[in-house]
This record gives structure tokens, sequence and C-alpha cells, in this order.
């Protein structure tokens, strides 16, 4: 019986990840890359997080904001609390009122959320042609592909259309980008950033580097949530083993 | 209910006063018959209960950090993901938890149309069920609209315009519904304010449900009455242990989920705000709505297609009578047994074209599947009770227990009897 069951709930389950692997299907098919946090003991490599700050802090955030990261949040990325002051400070925020009823202009604190480089959506359209780059803060869980498609995206410029594709103009070919016609200019060349660690900026390497940040900026509580994981799962596979032998025990005298 | 088998005083004399210990002993307890050749398929009906609970526990705690307001719900969502102390670890309980409650219903629900347990003399409890899973849909649906995304907005749009199909009433349907002329302020506010209060009726009904499985007793995978204490056993501790094993493997396999795939059945465009001006590429409802999905889209019409939505489910309730067969186990019925599988392999199919963009070959597709879902009710079920013949039936579930051991079990002991139950 027991065999029957776990048989069937296996096949159910199959047929089931079949249809919810169905449900991803349309757009381009992404290639898998592999990532330090996937896996059952995932993580994140402080350092790369760093490295992908910097490409962030000097290229991306020209365009694209980071509105639900606080600048507190950078000492999770090994950042020292002086470091996040002087990065945070880098922004003015509107406060106030003050005393006089005035509204006025301050530094951004690490208490303050990532300052976006435009006031509002239609201040941020009117600078970049039309085209509104995206909050990144979600970037890596709102795309199909995830990680994997952020990384080519940023890889998969094309100088020239293939041939019969029309590209309007101002937009750019991407092999990854749904409908192929991006708003945004390719970013990444070799050596873009010089990295405060030495690393090699390849192009390869600052888009594994952004990606990888942009992920602790989706998740930043991916390592919490596997860690606690591993420790839920230990004490249930202990308690249900137990519970299994209960159950034979007080089961043994019932023929059935 | 008047007999307790306690020395306590203090159960003593609260039992004079409200006798809620032996109400419970008799409801969820050792005073409680139960088959006792149930299998493993009979452990979803309490984990489903479980799933509720956690549920409601992890549902209030998000109401606590939540604002329904179309400029704040999103960030504050993400706020619980990021500031709210494990607020992660509520937040996708939820999320996942829901897909769980869904998983667990719908394999009680087959296990009842396998086992025939919508037959005489349990028909309310079933419709019980029925009124129990439509009230997780509303629930679910409104639930998934609260946190604000593209999909939260474009699937309350999709949904909510169904309504105006039906002639004459379904605009002021809509608009009520709304609480005003689009998807708007309004519409999540009564959406959040609906969403906490339905669990709470949903507990209301799964209360009548276990009052009417109690009046009926559980059906088994035999699906033959119970015909004395040789066929029974006590509720307790024979499945409160085996329902806190099954709950064991099903928490492993919950948490896995919230541990390491937290968004393996959402949609990433949940995670971009909701923009009125952008509509998503396609509009997939939740998975578990994806079979319904399909049938909806099946019908060219729009008045068709949510009229045969809604009779997908409403054919359900008629299981009793569209199902002529007298043998409930489908373990005695050679045809039926078939068939129940094919129903399966369609709801299967359903759910894949359900979650297709609606172009060839999956219209197609949808329209047979659509077609095979109604004709297994309403002309295969009736048919196969008439033309079937069921093999025979056990003469007692302890009968059937003797026989199925590979090595005869001493039949009688000195004093006649056999069972220690």
């Amino acid at each position: 019986m027991m065999r029957k069951f776990i048989l069937t709930a296996a096949a159910a389950l199959g047929l089931s990840l079949v249809a919810t692997s169905a449900q991803a299907a349309g757009g381009v098919k992404v290639p898998d890359e592999s990532w330090t946090w996937e896996g059952l003991f995932g993580y994140y490599d402080k350092a790369q997080l760093q490295r992908g700050f910097q490409v962030y802090h000097d290229v991306c955030a020209n365009c694209h904001g980071l509105k639900l990261v606080a600048y507190r949040n950078l000492t999770d990325i090994g950042l020292g609390e002086d470091q996040v002051k002087a990065i945070a400070a880098e922004k003015e925020v509107e406060d106030g009122p003050d005393d006089a009823g005035d509204m006025f202009m301050r530094p951004a604190m690490p208490s303050d959320r990532f300052v976006s480089p435009f006031p509002n959506d239609n201040a941020a359209r009117f600078a970049n042609g039309g085209a509104l780059p995206p909050d990144l803060s979600l970037i890596n869980k709102a795309r199909m592909g995830g990680p994997d498609y952020v990384y080519h995206l940023m890889l998969g410029f094309k100088d020239e259309a293939p041939e019969g594709f029309e590209l309007p103009d101002g937009k750019y070919y991407n092999e990854y980008f749904p409908g192929h016609a991006i708003s945004m200019p390719p970013q990444l060349m070799e050596g873009l950033v010089e990295y405060a660690d030495g690393t090699e900026a390849s192009e390869e390497q600052l888009a594994r580097d952004i990606t990888a940040f942009l992920n602790w900026a989706a998740e930043p509580e991916l390592e919490a949530r596997k860690s606690l994981g591993i420790k839920v799962m230990l004490f249930l596979l202990v308690l249900t083993a137990m519970l299994y032998a209960l159950k034979r025990k007080i089961w043994a005298d019932v023929e059935h | 209910m008047s007999e307790l088998n306690t020395n306590n005083p203090a159960l003593k004399w609260l039992e004079a006063r409200l006798p809620i210990v032996s109400f419970v002993d008799h409801s969820l307890g050792s005073k409680y018959p139960a088959p006792k050749n149930l299998s493993y398929w009979w452990n979803f009906g309490s984990l489903a209960g479980i799933v509720l609970v956690i549920m409601i526990l992890s549902g209030v705690f998000l109401a606590m950090n939540y604002t329904a307001h179309v400029d704040y719900a999103f960030n504050s969502v993400e706020r619980i993901m990021r500031d709210v102390n494990y607020g992660w670890l509520i937040r996708y309980i939820h999320m996942n938890g829901a897909s769980m409650f869904f998983i667990v219903v719908y394999i009680h629900i087959f296990r009842g149309l396998y086992y025939g347990s919508y037959k005489p003399p349990r028909e309310v409890l079933w419709w019980l069920g029925l009124v129990i899973m439509l009230l997780m849909m509303a629930t679910a649906f409104m639930g998934y609209v609260l946190p604000w995304g593209q999909m939260s907005f474009w699937g309350a749009t999709v949904i909510t315009n169904l309504f105006s199909a039906f002639p004459v009433v379904g605009d002021y349907i809509v608009t009520l519904l709304w609480g005003g002329f689009s998807v708007d302020n309004p519409t999540l506010n009564r959406f959040f304010a609906l969403h906490f209060l339905l669990p709470f009726v949903l507990v209301g009904v799964v209360i009548l449900h276990i009052w009417a499985l109690h009046q009926a007793k559980s059906n088994n995978p035999l699906g033959i009455d119970m015909k004395g204490p040789n066929d029974a056993i006590p509720f307790h501790p024979y499945y409160t242990i085996k329902d806190l094993y099954g709950l064991g493997v099903f928490m492993m396999f919950f948490m896995f989920f919230v541990f390491w795939a937290p968004n393996y059945m959402g949609h990433p465009d949940n995670y971009i705000p909701a923009d009125p001006m952008v509509t998503p590429a396609h509009i997939v409802p939740e998975w578990y709505f994806l079979p319904f999905y399909a049938i909806l889209r099946a019908v060219p019409d729009k008045l068709g297609g949510v009229l045969l939505m809604f009779a997908a489910i409403l054919v359900l309730a008629a299981l009793p009578w569209l199902d002529t067969s007298k043998v409930r186990s489908a373990a005695f019925r050679p045809i039926y047994k078939w068939f129940f599988w094919l129903f399966a392999v369609d709801a299967v199919v359903l759910g894949y074209i359900g979650a297709m963009p609606a172009e060839e070959p999956y219209v197609t597709i949808g329209q047979i599947a659509t077609a095979y879902y109604f004709f297994h009710w309403i002309v295969l079920l009736p048919l196969i009770g008439w033309f079937e013949k069921p093999r025979p039936l056990p003469e007692s579930i302890s009968a059937a227990a003797r026989k199925g051991k590979a090595e005869p079990a001493p039949l009688t002991n000195n004093l006649g009897t056999t069972e220690k139950a």
C-alpha cells in the first residue's frame, strides 16, 4: 500500500513539474549559469558582491534606481560603517519640515533607501528617449530566468540585427531581450571599472559580478533562509523518523 | 457524551460544567471509531485542516505589517521581506502555503472520487467539501491581488471582468466588486477585508464538514461500511499518530519550497509593481486555477466560457446521482478505475493548456480536453455504472484484512475473538 502510494505521489509530482515548467515557456530560452547562491548550501561571495556594487555604483546607478535597498544594508556585503556613511552622503534627500516649516535637502544617511537617479518616472523617461530604466531592486526575481537572464542580457548585445529584423531607431539588438529591441545601449566593456580588489574586469566578469550584486539586492535573506532551512529539515527528518517508529509500534497489534 | 475515564479532579470539575474534554474525545479522540483499513490517501483531510491553521496564523502576522493601499501595498510587502524580523519566512510560508493547500485539497478530492466518497450517505459531506473548495478559490484569488504586483492587478482585472459577461446584472456586479469603475484602491481595500474574513468562514464550513463526516463516518479503501467493532479502531491513538507521521513527511515537502524554491510556483511578473498602463505579455493565473482557466478559454463566447467554468465545479455537486454504480470503491470497479485515471490525465492536460498562450494547437487541445471533462461526468459516469460488472465486495473490512495476509493469521483464539482493537 505504502509503495503504491509513494509511486502515485511521485507520478503526480512529476506531471505537475512538467506542467509548471511548461508555464515558464515563452520568450527566448536563457542558457543555465551556475551561481554560488544556488543549491542546498548556497551562499553569497562577499568579494563578488562588493565588485558588483562597484559596477552598480559607477555605471548602472546613473539610470537605474535601487529604491528598496537601504544604504545600511551594504554592511551585509562586507562594507564598513564609515564606507556606508560616505556612500550614502554622496546623495541628497529631501527632509523636513524644519522649525520654520520649510523642507530642506540633507546628505543621505545609512538609514535612507538608495536615492533614485531621477525624481520620478516622467523625468526618467524624458532623459532616456522615452524609455523607463526599471528599478533594479527586484530585477533578479522579476524576470523569467532570473539571474541567468540578467547575466545573458548584459552580454547579449549584437552589433547588428540579423538580416530581416527591423530595428527601430534608438533601439539596440539584444539576443535575450523579449522582442530583441532594447532601449538600453550595451553597457559592459573590458576595463569599464577598475576593481578595488584587482580582479580583471572582463565583460563576463563584470556581468557576473553585477548579476550577483543584484541577486543579493533582490534576495538579501537568501543565506539566512538556506541555513535555517538546513536546520529545519534536519529537525523534521529526526521528528518524522521518530513519529514513524511510534506509528509502527502503535499499529503493531492491528490487522489491517 | 457523558463518560470520561479520568481521575483528574480538575478535569472532572470542568467536565461537569462544560463537557468539552469528552466532546473533543468523541470528535478526534479515542471515542471516534474509524475504519481500520484507511490508507495514506486518508491523511490529506487532516493535512488540509492543518494547512488552514498555518495559513491563518501566518496571514494574521502578515496583516499586522501589510498596508492595503495601491501606493504602499507593494512596498509594504517588500518591507516584510527585508525589514520585518523573519518576515521573509512568514511571507514565504503563506505564499507557498496557498499552493500546498490546493495540492493537499486536490489530492483529497481525487481520493474521494476514486473511492466514491460522495455516494450515500455522504452527499452533504461532499457538498460541504465543494463549498470549502469554492471559498478557498475566492480567498486565494483575493490574496494574490494583495501584493499589488503586475499579475495581481491584471489577474484581478481579468477575473472580475468575467462577471460582466452576465446579461443585465453583469456590469453592476463588476462595479460592486471594484468599488468603482476600474480595479483601484477600493478594490484592493475590499479584497483585503474579504481575504481576512473568508478564512474564518472556511473554518466554520470545515467544522460542518467534520460534523457531517462524524455522522456518516469515514469511507475507506474498500468502500464498504464498518460492520462492527472488528472493523473499527479508535481515531486516537491510531490515526492521530498516522496523521502526525504524514504531517512530518508533508512538512518536509512544504518546507523544501519555502526555504529553497520559494518563488517556484509564483510568477516573476508579480515582483513588478502594478501598472495599469502596461499589460503583461501573458496573463496567467496561479497554477491551481489553470485547469479552470483552460475551460474558460475553451469557449469563444465570453458568457459561455464563464458559465462552463462555473459548471465545471457545479457538476461535481451532482456526482451522487451521476454515478449510478452502487459500489463505492474503484478497487472493485474494473472499468471505472481506468476512466478515473484518464480523467486525472485530462485534468493535468487542462492545467497545461491553461498555462499556454491562446494559440494553436493549444486551443484545439483545450477544447477537446474540456469536452472530455464534461463527457466524463455527464455521459461516462452514468453509463459505466450501468454496464460495469463490479468485482465481488468483501464481506467485511476485517475479513478482507485476514484474506490479505500472505500467511493466514490465526483466525480465532481460545475466546473466539480475533481483534484487539
